[in-house]
Parts: C-alpha cells; sequence; structure tokens
C-alpha cells in the first residue's frame, strides 16, 4: 500500500505491523509521535502489546530489559537526552545480550538546547554494545524498523535504527507499506535460548562478575558484533527477496569510477545523492558512500568503497570534541590505516543543531575535494563547514 | 582439586547461570567455630531457623533436628538469637 | 513532471503545515513522489510560519530546505509587510495570496514584473461558509486553479478522506472544508 507518511508515522506503522510483547516509552520531541501513535494503536486494539507508560527513559530502558528478559519481543522509541538517560541501562541491554530494538530519531544533545538534528546522541552511546543504523529517509525508517527486529534477535544484540530529527522525523514523503499480516510472518517468533518466565528451568541473569569471568562475557559479547554483519545481509536479502527493496551494509552511489567521494550518513545521503546527479551531468566523477549500518563499523565494506577514489571527504554531524574530529572520520580514518590504496581524506562537521546543508553546499565541498586531488596536499584535516565566522 | 575455568566460547550467551547453584558450593569448611545444638534444652521455638543466613538449621515437622555442617560458615547467629533463658546452642571452636 | 517546489507562508494556527500534508498526501494518491514538511521554530499561535512541499513524479532524494520554491502560497495577506514572500521565487514563478485585493494590486505591493500572481479571498469564504477564519483548505483548490499541479477531483476526494480521518463525528466541517475548496477554486482570479 502506497501511503504519505513522516517519518515518525512510518516507524509506528513498522511497529504496529511487528506487534511487540511489550513497549515501555517516555515521550521526547522530536519521537514523540513514534509513542503518541503506537499508545493510540494500543488503545485502539490494534496491537497485543503490553503497553508500559514509565516515568522517564532510564526507566523505559530498564523495563525493556527486564521484559526482554523473560522472553518477549520488546521495542521502545526515544532521541537526544533520553538516550542519554537511558545510556547506563544500554550496556546492561548489550551485556545481557537482550534484542530490544529503539526507533530513535537523532537529535542534538543540551547544552545548547535544541531539538533539531545532529547524530551526537547515538554517537555518545556508539560504544554500548548496540547495533546502529541510520536511515536516509521514511521508506528506509520504516523497512529498517522491521528489518532490525530480526537482526537483533538472531544476533542476540539490541539495536537502535535511527532518523534524522524533523528532515525526515516530521517531513512526509511517500512510503509503501508491507502487508499487515507480512510483516510477523518475515519476523516469526523470537526463538529463545532461556526465559526468566520458564520456572521449570529456573535460571540466575546478570550475576555479579569479577576479574575471574568478567573479561570472558565481554569477549563473548565483542563476538557477537564480529559475526553480526553476515545476519544483517541475510536479513537485508531476505527482506528484499520478499517485498522488493534492497538495502546494503554500506551505500555506495556512482563510486566506480569516481575521483572524489564524499562519505556521509543519514539524509544527507540523499542530498548528496541529488548533488552527485548534478555534477556527473557536468562530467566531474563524484561518488557518495552513505554509511547505513554504522555498528558494528563494516570494514571491509567500507574499505573496499573508500579505496577507489584518490580523495574522500568525510561528513560528520557531531564531533568526538576531542581534536580530532568526528566519529566517521576516526572512523574510516582508522580502517585505512593498513590499506595500500589510502585516499587522501578531510573532515567536514557539518549541520550540528540541524543546520540545513544544501546540494550547492555539498557542491562546494566536492569542489575542495578536487582541489585537493591536484594539489595533493589537505591543507586542514578537519574543517568546520557551515558555521560563520570560519 | 582446583577445576579450570571456561574460555569465552563456553560460557552461555548473555551472563546467564543456572539458578541455585550455591548448593554446589559446600561453605562449612569456612567455619573456625561450630554451633552445638543440645535437643534437652530447645524450645523449638525456630528464631535459629528465621536467622539463620545459610539455611543450615534443619527442620521438620516444626521441629528443630540439628545443623546441616555442610553449609554452616559458624557465623554464630543461631546462638546470639537463641532466647538467654534457653541457651539451646553454643559455639566451640573448630580446632581439633 | 520534473520537481515542482512550493513554500506556505502562515501564522501560527492558521494550517500552513496541514494544508502541506493535505496536499502532499492528495499527490501521493495520484501515483506522485512528494515531500512535506514545516520549518519548526518556537510554535506561537499568530508568528509567521513555513510549510514546503516537493512533488515530483520520480522519487525525491534531497532533505534539504526549499530555497528557490517555483509556487508561494501566502494564508495571511498581513505578512507581506514584514516577511520577504517572493524570496527565491524565480522568474516565471508563481505568487498565490488570501487576500481582498486585486491580482494586479498584489503585483504591484511585492514588486513583480514577470512572475505570475494569483489572489482569492480565502479568509471571507472560509467565514462565511466555515464560520471560522481558516484559509488554509480554501486556499488548496486556489493552488490546484493556479498550479494543475493535480487534477482537481481526485485532489478533493483525497482531502475528503483524510479530513474525515480527523474529524469523525463531525460530518459539517468536512462538507464545509470541501465546499470552500470548490468555491476558492472557483473565484481565483488572476
Amino acid at each position: 500500500m502506497i501511503v504519505a507518511r513522516t517519518g515518525n508515522e512510518a516507524m509506528a506503522e513498522a511497529m504496529r505491523q511487528i506487534n511487540p510483547d511489550v513497549v515501555a516509552a517516555y515521550p521526547i520531541t522530536p519521537a514523540t509521535e513514534i509513542v503518541q501513535l503506537f499508545s493510540k494503536f494500543v488503545n485502539d486494539g490494534l496491537v497485543d502489546t503490553e503497553f508500559v507508560p514509565v516515568e522517564s527513559e532510564h526507566s523505559a530502558c530498564s523495563a525493556c530489559v527486564g521484559a526482554s528478559a523473560s522472553g518477549a519481543r520488546v521495542m521502545t522509541s526515544t532521541s537526544s537526552q533520553g538516550l542519554a538517560l537511558m545510556h547506563e541501562i544500554l550496556f546492561i541491554a548489550a551485556g545481557l545480550r537482550l534484542p530490544i530494538t529503539i526507533c530513535l530519531v537523532n537529535r542534538s544533545l543540551s547544552s545548547p538546547i535544541n531539538i533539531h538534528c545532529d547524530h551526537s546522541d547515538t554517537m555518545a552511546s556508539r560504544d554500548a554494545g548496540w547495533l546502529q543504523i541510520y536511515t536516509e529517509n521514511a521508506q528506509e525508517a520504516y523497512d529498517t524498523t522491521i528489518q532490525l527486529v530480526k537482526i537483533a534477535e538472531q544476533a542476540l544484540l539490541p539495536g537502535i535504527a535511527s532518523t534524522d530529527a524533523f528532515i525526515i522525523s516530521h517531513g512526509m514523503e511517500r512510503v509503501e507499506l508491507i502487508d499487515d499480516k507480512e510483516v510477523p510472518k518475515f519476523l516469526g517468533e523470537r526463538k529463545l535460548n532461556y526465559s526468566l518466565l520458564d520456572v521449570d528451568n529456573p535460571i540466575t541473569l546478570g550475576p555479579l562478575d569479577l576479574q575471574d569471568y568478567f573479561f570472558e562475557h565481554k569477549r563473548s559479547e565483542i563476538d557477537a558484533m564480529d559475526n553480526v554483519l553476515p545476519i544483517i545481509e541475510k536479513v537485508q536479502k531476505e527482506f528484499g527477496d520478499k517485498f522488493g527493496r534492497y538495502y546494503p551494509i554500506v551505500d555506495e552511489y556512482k563510486m566506480d569510477d569516481a575521483e572524489v567521494a564524499i562519505l556521509v550518513m543519514g539524509s544527507t545521503g540523499g542530498t548528496a545523492k541529488v548533488t552527485v546527479e548534478r555534477m556527473r551531468e557536468k562530467g566531474k566523477k563524484v561518488g557518495l558512500v552513505r554509511a547505513r549500518v554504522y555498528r558494528p563499523f563494516p570494514k571491509d565494506a567500507m574499505t573496499k568503497a573508500l579505496s577507489k577514489p584518490k580523495v574522500v571527504g568525510v561528513m560528520d554531524r557531531s564531533d568526538t570534541m576531542s581534536t580530532l574530529g568526528g566519529h566517521l572520520y576516526n572512523d574510516a580514518r582508522s580502517i585505512l590505516y593498513k590499506s595500500d590504496k589510502q585516499p587522501l581524506m578531510k573532515n567536514y562537521i557539518y549541520g550540528l543543531g540541524g543546520r540545513d546543508i544544501s546540494i550547492e553546499e555539498i557542491e562546494a565541498i566536492y569542489g575542495q575535494l578536487f582541489d585537493i586531488q591536484k594539489s595533493g596536499e589537505v591543507d586542514k584535516d578537519v574543517v568546520y563547514f557551515g558555521v560563520r565566522g570560519e | 582439586m582446583k577445576k579450570e575455568k571456561e574460555g569465552w566460547k563456553d560460557l552461555p550467551i548473555g551472563l546467564v547461570l543456572g539458578a541455585a547453584t550455591c548448593l554446589n558450593f559446600e561453605t562449612g569448611d569456612w567455619r573456625s567455630e561450630k554451633p552445638i545444638w543440645d535437643s534437652e534444652k530447645c524450645t523449638h521455638c525456630l528464631l535459629c531457623w528465621i536467622y539463620c543466613p545459610d539455611s543450615s538449621i534443619i527442620v521438620k515437622d516444626g521441629k528443630v533436628q540439628g545443623i546441616d555442617y555442610k553449609y554452616c560458615k559458624g557465623c554464630g547467629i543461631c546462638a546470639e538469637e537463641c532466647p538467654p533463658k534457653v541457651k539451646a546452642i553454643t559455639m566451640v571452636r573448630e580446632e581439633k | 513532471m520534473a520537481l515542482l517546489e512550493i513554500r506556505w507562508h502562515g501564522r501560527g494556527g492558521q494550517g500552513a503545515k496541514t494544508a502541506a500534508l493535505l496536499i502532499g498526501d492528495a499527490a501521493v494518491e495520484t501515483g506522485k513522489y512528494i515531500q512535506a514538511f514545516p520549518e519548526y521554530g518556537p510554535e506561537r499561535m499568530g508568528a509567521p510560519v513555513f510549510a514546503f512541499n516537493r512533488i515530483a513524479d520520480e522519487p525525491i532524494l534531497q532533505h534539504c530546505g526549499i530555497k528557490t520554491p517555483q509556487i508561494v502560497v501566502v494564508l495571511d495577506p498581513t505578512l507581506m509587510e514584514t516577511v520577504d514572500v517572493t524570496e527565491g521565487l524565480p522568474e516565471d514563478g508563481v505568487v498565490l495570496v488570501n487576500s481582498q485585493k486585486s491580482a494586479e494590486e498584489i503585483k504591484k505591493q511585492l514588486g513583480l514584473t514577470s512572475q505570475k500572481v494569483y489572489v482569492v479571498d480565502a479568509s471571507k469564504i472560509s467565514k462565511e461558509i466555515l464560520d471560522r477564519d481558516l484559509p488554509n483548505t480554501p486556499m488548496l483548490g486556489a493552488l490546484i486553479k493556479a498550479s494543475r499541479l493535480l487534477e482537481f477531483e481526485p485532489m478533493l476526494a483525497s482531502v475528503q478522506n483524510r479530513l474525515k480521518k480527523k474529524f469523525p463525528n463531525r460530518p459539517e466541517v468536512v462538507q464545509g472544508n470541501i465546499k470552500a475548496i470548490k468555491r476558492a477554486y472557483e473565484e481565483v482570479g488572476v
């Protein structure tokens, strides 16, 4: 069914079709609508979900942990400060290997207070052991939400599917919805290796784990991250075969003969694709790489993609506050350390707090990358693009 | 005597342990003092049974039967809680 | 149809966002690709607000703001005194204003030469039919007439469906809005 939906509406529709056993959530701009719409679905009897309206995101994530450990299929939704408040529980969910899914809207973190898009909220949680998939538009947000439930349950890892605040969350687009009956069929039942509610097979969950075992348990968690990419690929393919929309781990656009390329995440990927088209019409060999799956970082696919052009401009909608540039830039630079095809690389921190990025501005970045290609030198590794006073 | 600990690949996924694993852990050898129960003096008020942190007071049909030395750590709470007028439990040194 | 970009000017509470969503919804139902998005700031009744549409036959990939819209719709004529409503409008652009004045007068007021100006008194229509000044739905009718971006009847059916969902127990509101759209469609003048 083809409909017009905002990103938030699309994610709420996905949650309705997934029909999770438990949703515990606390509303926050700009993700409020997801929970609000879903609570209406609960009220209208469209889902069988036990909806837990908690008093904070910390409680939301905690309730999700308990419910997931009991064997339930569990989802929640949040953004920005809400994710920050969940922070300590994020690590617990991952350590206990509970496949919880968060429909997240990327919003900047205070201070200064702001409700618009950047990626600093999820970036601050990138080491929590959660899968992170950044989507480009409402359709991808909807599709990814469904895929992620299955990926998380197979990998026994929690995951975040995210959209850009307002740009996608509140922007209405054409979205193709899957038939209601098909989504549960695609997902199947959650397979359990244990359940807290199984009284015939009692277990102890999350005991104190000291010097003698803690490291082994962490190592096992890291191993799950190491092995999740084939699971993501498999689920993406199954999804494509069934519903006709295929997604890559790393989204390459016109990269085969690209001399210079941009690496980016989220909705800017779309704007950059239009820029690539316009520049290609003028004969400029430009390409685009969009990091869709960010955690785990798809080392091999990303190395392959970034080894093609001579110059790469990495666009980060967040800063590490380490004086070393943005998160994506640091990951991209790191994987190319041993590559014999290292492109020249420049980091563009852009769009913080929702500042718009236009086609013309991305065209200007490509122009700078061509200058770097010509001179063979990167004058400044990290620049702040679109900020006044630079 | 010492058991080899498992490597990370052999651990159950998700920080899960079996239940009631303390049953496999015989804490009786932690004792430096040992409670001695006197069946003649005991009034079967069960205060010792209530307070024992290691469930080591053996009770059957509401009557104290003795002390489970497999798990009793010799903390002495039972002797302390036994009413002064009864004094059915006394602590003695383990050292032989 | 090549990519068409529309900018809606209104005041908080006048329904600029709703209008953009309604036209987006209607365009999707006729098989088009769309975007409809407001510019979010502090939301206050009466403050100048913007909403935007992109409409095309092909998938729309860009997610940047709209700076050079081909069509500008002004829901409140007083905005023209404080907001540069024609900013970024190309030479062959279209301006549609809710006003009691004539198109010629508006053209002069905005200092336009080559652009086409359409005028309809949407506030009057709304007050007469709905007893309230809600210019957004009548302006939809005027927009379709001025731009021909969609067929009128399917747009009307789509708006009716959406309003029915929004006001399930108030058929008079749905009918009133439809009537207002039809009247504005007929009355809009160049």
